[in-house]
C-alpha cells in the first residue's frame, strides 16, 4: 500500500509537471496569452516563494520577522554590489542563521 | 555530460547543493524518525522528487492511506507545477529526450534556476539544463541518504540554513528586476502571495495566491509590457 501510495504520488506530480506541455506542446501554435503568462510568470513566481519559503514567520514576532527582513536585506545589497548568486546568497544565510541565534 | 557543461553548471548549482542537502538531510532522518524504511525515503526522492510534497508524504504513509486522497493531496500541493511549464513551451519543442526529464524534475528550485539563464547562456542550453536539473536531484538523493543513514550524528547546530532557499529565490527575484522592462509581474507575485497567506494561512495559500497572480496578470495584459511580439 505505501508502494501504490508513492506511485500515485509520483504520477500526480509527474502530470502536474507535464500539464502544460500536453495541452501547448504538440504542433498547433501557442496561443497568445499562454506566451504571455509564460513570459511574466517566472518574476511573479518567484516573488511568491520568497513569501513562501517564509510563509510561518509571524510578523508581530520581532525576534522571527526581523532576521528574514534582515537575511532578505542583505541578499539584495550584495547582489545589486557584487552581482553574485553565491556571495549574496551565502552571506544572507549567514546574517540570517546569528541572528536567530 | 561533459566536462565542460558541468564546469558551467556546477557554479549555478550551488546555493541548490546548500539548500538540497540540508532539507534533504532533514527529510532523510524524518523519514526514519517515523518508523519507514531507508527504501521508502530514497524511492520517493527517485521517483516522486518533490522536496514539500515529501514531507507531506511522510504523514501520509504513515496514516491510513486512500489512495483517491493520495491523488488529491498531492494534485493541491504541487498544482503551481503546472504553470511552471507555460515558461518553457516554445524552449522545450526544440529539444530533444532530455526534455522528458526535464520536465520530470522541474521542482521550484530547478524551475528558479533555469528561468535565470534562459536568457544568458546559450552554448547548448539543452544540455546545460539537463545538467543542471540532474546536479540538483543528485543533491537531493543525496541528502535524503545522509539524513536517513547518518542524521543522528550531525551536532552542529545547521538551523535556518535553509534559508539558502528563500535567499537563491531572493537573487533571481533581483536578477529578474534587473532585466524587466516592467515591474508589475513581480510587485502582483509578491502582493498576491502577501494577501494569499493572510487571508488563507501558512498551509493553504499557495493556489489561492497562483489564482490571484493568473487573474490579474492577464487583466493587465495591456499594461504590461514584456517586450517581443506578445
Amino acid at each position: 500500500m505505501i508502494w501504490a501510495a508513492i506511485i500515485v504520488m509520483s504520477l500526480v506530480t509527474y502530470l502536474t509537471r507535464l500539464g502544460p506541455f500536453i495541452l501547448f506542446g504538440k504542433g498547433r501554435a501557442t496561443p497568445n496569452w499562454v506566451i504571455y503568462i509564460g513570459k511574466v510568470l517566472p518574476p511573479a513566481v518567484m516573488g511568491m516563494l520568497i513569501v513562501y519559503s517564509v510563509k510561518h514567520v509571524h510578523i508581530s514576532i520581532v525576534g522571527e520577522f526581523l532576521p528574514v527582513l534582515f537575511g532578505i536585506g542583505v541578499t539584495v545589497v550584495l547582489h545589486l554590489w557584487k552581482r553574485n548568486n553565491l556571495i549574496s546568497i551565502i552571506g544572507g544565510t549567514l546574517v540570517y542563521m546569528l541572528l536567530i541565534r | 555530460m561533459n566536462k565542460k557543461i558541468l564546469k558551467i553548471a556546477i557554479p549555478y548549482t550551488i546555493p541548490v547543493l546548500l539548500g538540497y542537502l540540508s532539507v534533504g538531510i532533514a527529510y532523510g532522518l524524518l523519514v526514519v524518525k517515523s518508523g519507514l524504511s531507508i527504501w521508502v525515503g530514497l524511492g520517493m526522492s527517485v521517483f516522486l522528487y518533490a522536496g514539500a510534497m515529501q514531507f507531506v508524504a511522510i504523514s501520509i504513509l504513515t496514516g491510513p492511506i486512500s489512495l483517491v486522497q493520495v491523488a488529491a493531496m498531492t494534485l493541491f500541493v504541487n498544482i503551481r507545477h503546472l504553470f511552471y511549464g507555460l515558461s518553457f513551451i516554445e524552449l522545450f519543442k526544440a529539444f530533444g529526450w532530455r526534455k522528458q526529464y526535464l520536465i520530470f524534475g522541474m521542482t521550484d528550485e530547478t524551475y528558479s534556476l533555469l528561468c535565470g539563464i534562459a536568457e544568458k547562456e546559450n552554448i547548448e542550453t539543452e544540455r546545460l539544463f539537463f545538467t543542471i536539473a540532474a546536479l540538483n536531484q543528485f543533491y537531493w538523493i543525496t541528502g535524503s541518504l545522509l539524513g536517513a543513514l547518518v542524521g543522528n550524528l550531525i551536532t552542529f547546530d545547521t538551523t535556518g540554513i535553509d534559508f539558502a532557499m528563500t535567499a537563491l529565490f531572493v537573487v533571481i527575484f533581483v536578477e529578474q528586476w534587473l532585466s524587466a522592462k516592467s515591474h508589475l509581474p513581480a510587485l502582483i507575485g509578491v502582493a498576491s502571495a502577501l494577501v494569499a497567506l493572510k487571508w488563507f494561512g501558512p498551509s493553504q495559500m499557495v493556489l489561492p495566491a497562483m489564482i490571484f497572480m493568473l487573474v490579474v496578470l492577464l487583466s493587465a495584459k495591456k499594461k504590461i509590457n514584456v517586450g517581443g511580439d506578445v
